[in-house]
C-alpha cells in the first residue's frame, strides 16, 4: 500500500501531502505520525498540503484529529500551504480546524514551530 | 443541450479519487475559474462519499451544460440505497445519522450554482449539482 513519506527534521516530523489524498493514505498517515511521534518524541508536525487541490469534510476531519493526537503526544501541528481556493471552499463549507495551526509556507510553519518550543 | 462528458461508478474508498479527477477534469476544460472548480470538486466528493456510505455505492454522471449564451457543468449521483424520509433535516447543518460532521449535504449545496435532491425513503436517493462558467 502507498504511504506518505514522513522526515525527521530536527525536533519536527515532516510529511508532504500530494495532489490527491485518498482516504487510505490519509488513514495510514495518521497511523504512521503517531507511531513515529513516540518513537522520536518529536515536539511539531509539520504537513506540506501545498500540492493539495480538495480537502472535504472527511479529509479535513482528520487533519484536525491529526491534531488532536499529536497535542496528547506532546506536539504541535502546522499546515502550510493551503490553497486559497481550498481555504475559501473550507469556510463555506462550515468547517473549522481545531487543533491545528496553519503557515503560509514551510519556512514560516518551521519558524511557528521553533517560536513556542 | 446537454453533453455526457463521463460517467463513474463509486463502489469502493479508491473510487472517490476518480470522481474528483473527472470532475476536476471536465471542470478544467471548460475553462472554470480554480475558485469554481474547487467548489465544484469539492461537493462532489462529498456527495460521492455519501453515495458511498449511505446508498451502498452508485453512479456519478458529469455532463457539460450548453444553452445559447452560457456553458455549465453538471454532475448528477445516483444511488438505490435506503434513501431519505426527511430531505430537510439531512440537509441541515450538522445532522449526521452517521458519525459525520453532517456538512456534506447542506455543504455541497452551498458550493454549487444550482442544487436537487430527489430522494424516498426505498426509493434511492438523486442528487444533481450545477455551476456554471462565469464570463470574464
Ligand atoms: N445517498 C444517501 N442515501 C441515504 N442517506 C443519505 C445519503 N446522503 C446523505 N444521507 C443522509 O443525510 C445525512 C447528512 O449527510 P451529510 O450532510 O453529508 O453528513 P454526514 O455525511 O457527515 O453524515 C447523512 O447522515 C445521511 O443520513
Ligand atoms: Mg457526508
Amino acid at each position: 500500500m502507498d504511504r506518505i513519506p514522513i522526515a525527521k527534521i530536527g525536533s519536527c516530523l515532516f510529511a508532504t501531502i500530494q495532489v490527491d489524498m485518498h482516504d487510505r493514505l490519509a488513514l495510514a498517515l495518521r497511523e504512521d505520525l503517531g507511531s513515529e511521534l513516540l518513537r522520536t518524541q518529536a515536539k511539531g508536525v509539520l504537513l506540506d498540503i501545498t500540492s493539495l487541490d480538495t480537502l472535504d469534510t472527511f479529509i479535513a476531519r482528520l487533519l484536525a484529529g491529526i491534531g488532536a493526537m499529536a497535542q496528547l503526544l506532546g506536539a504541535r501541528t502546522v499546515l502550510v500551504g493551503m490553497r486559497p481556493a481550498v481555504a475559501m471552499t473550507l469556510v463555506e463549507l462550515g468547517l473549522t480546524l481545531e487543533g491545528v495551526q496553519t503557515a503560509l509556507n514551510v519556512e514560516r510553519g518551521m519558524a511557528l514551530l521553533e517560536a513556542t518550543r | 443541450m446537454n453533453i455526457p462528458l463521463e460517467l463513474v461508478s463509486v463502489q469502493t474508498d479508491d473510487d472517490l479519487s476518480r470522481v474528483r479527477k473527472a470532475v476536476s477534469t471536465c471542470a478544467s476544460s471548460l475553462s472554470f475559474d480554480v475558485m469554481s472548480r474547487t467548489r465544484l470538486v469539492t461537493a462532489a466528493s462529498e456527495l460521492a462519499r455519501n453515495m458511498l456510505k449511505y446508498g451502498g455505492g452508485g453512479v456519478v454522471q458529469i455532463e457539460k451544460l450548453r444553452e445559447s449564451s452560457r456553458v455549465g457543468l453538471r454532475a448528477t449521483f445516483e444511488d438505490q440505497g435506503p434513501g431519505m424520509a426527511d430531505t430537510e433535516k439531512a440537509l441541515t447543518d450538522g445532522f449526521s445519522s452517521g458519525r459525520g460532521l453532517g456538512l456534506g449535504l447542506g455543504g455541497a449545496r452551498r458550493l454549487v450554482d444550482e442544487f436537487l435532491l430527489d430522494s424516498q425513503p426505498g426509493r434511492g436517493t438523486k442528487v444533481s449539482i450545477a455551476t456554471w462558467v462565469r464570463n470574464r
